[in-house]
């Protein structure tokens, strides 16, 4: 029993070191999203180009849809750019908020690379990002029929975090009613 | 050589002053600006998150000061202002963290390490005493009496 107790200090020393370890390993720019299972903040954002209709959280009912936050001033945005389009040909619902910046740079930037968007909303103060929470462009929010954020990607959505991740959530997603 | 150390002591000075708030962002009432300054510097950047957003030059950091004294301009209350902030982005923007259920390994952990520590200690010291406690037998008298008036010589010899 003293043989037990004498031990105590080295089995909490190794408990310490195993919890220390695993939160070394955690991305701290990863942060839990204070939307989850909450509906979209209200939000009513104008078109990057004129005669366009822009985006508001009111349209994002009726189907699972993925609201990627962008901007042309963002370089992971680039990278991630290829997989958006890829997921627009494969029929995933995309729209887009473009965070921060004049709304002809964001069209520019849609021109040049090309449109991954069903719609798209300008967002030049960057206060419908922040009321989303997002701390830094790429974001995606995965929102549910009932319009309901259900999951956030901090960073780019590679084509392994759409495999592995989203792509699994959105079938799920459909499968709601 | 004076004028150019005094220059570069002033700009020094200067430096130490510098802060990310620019002069725009400021509050015309002083004291409410001196409320949301005390408020920002309790609020993390998100972007170098181990900076206040007082300290932080990021663009997130300045809307996130604007808001901020807009909030406060508002009427809002310290508490409402802050909780503001947490609704969007979470206790994570609190630079201070709250003291509740998910933190009270936080805040309690180093209590109850120095408490445990401190348990282990006394009942090291104490089972230590108590092996030495009791009077000293015979023989041990007759040695420690002999072993004192060695050193007493000793002493006496050196002086």
């Amino acid at each position: 029993m003293r043989r037990l107790l004498a031990l105590l200090p080295v089995g909490l020393f190794v408990l310490l070191l195993v919890g220390f370890m695993a939160g070394l390993r955690r991305d701290p720019a990863i942060l839990p999203s204070m939307l989850i299972g909450k509906p979209l903040p209200a939000f009513a954002l104008p078109p990057l180009k004129a005669g366009e209709t822009g985006l508001a959280s009111a349209d994002l009912a009726g189907q699972p849809v993925l609201l990627n936050v962008f901007a042309s001033w963002c370089g992971p945005c680039k990278e991630e750019h290829p997989t958006l389009l890829r997921l627009k040909a494969d029929g995933v619902p995309i729209v887009g908020l473009d965070w921060k910046e004049e709304a002809a740079d964001g069209a520019r930037w849609l021109d040049e690379n090309g449109d991954p968007y069903l719609r798209a909303g300008n967002d030049r103060t960057g206060r419908a990002g922040i009321d989303l929470g997002v701390s830094g462009v790429p974001e995606t929010f995965v929102l549910d029929r009932r319009g309901r954020v259900r999951y956030r990607q901090v960073g780019a959505i590679t084509p392994d975090v759409w495999v592995q991740t989203i792509a699994p959530l959105m079938a799920r997603l459909r499968a709601e009613s | 050589m004076r004028r150019v150390l005094l220059s570069a002591c002033a700009a020094l000075a200067l430096a130490g002053a510098a802060r990310a708030v620019t002069p725009d962002e400021q509050l015309a009432d002083p004291k409410l600006e001196a409320r949301a300054r005390a408020l920002s510097q309790e609020l993390r950047c998100l972007v170098c998150q181990n900076q206040s957003i007082d300290d932080s030059a990021a663009p997130l950091a300045h809307d996130l000061r604007v808001i901020l004294r807009e909030r406060i301009a508002a009427g809002d209350t310290d508490r409402q202002a802050v909780d503001y902030l947490v609704r969007r982005y979470g206790d994570f923007v609190l630079l201070r963290p709250p003291f509740q259920a998910d933190t009270w390994a936080l805040w309690l952990g180093p209590v109850a390490v120095l408490l445990l520590g401190g348990t282990g200690v006394a009942l090291y010291v104490r089972a230590r005493s108590r092996t030495a406690e009791g009077a000293l037998s015979v023989v041990e008298e007759a040695e420690l009496g002999r072993l004192l008036a060695t050193e007493d010589m000793a002493k006496d010899g050196g002086d």
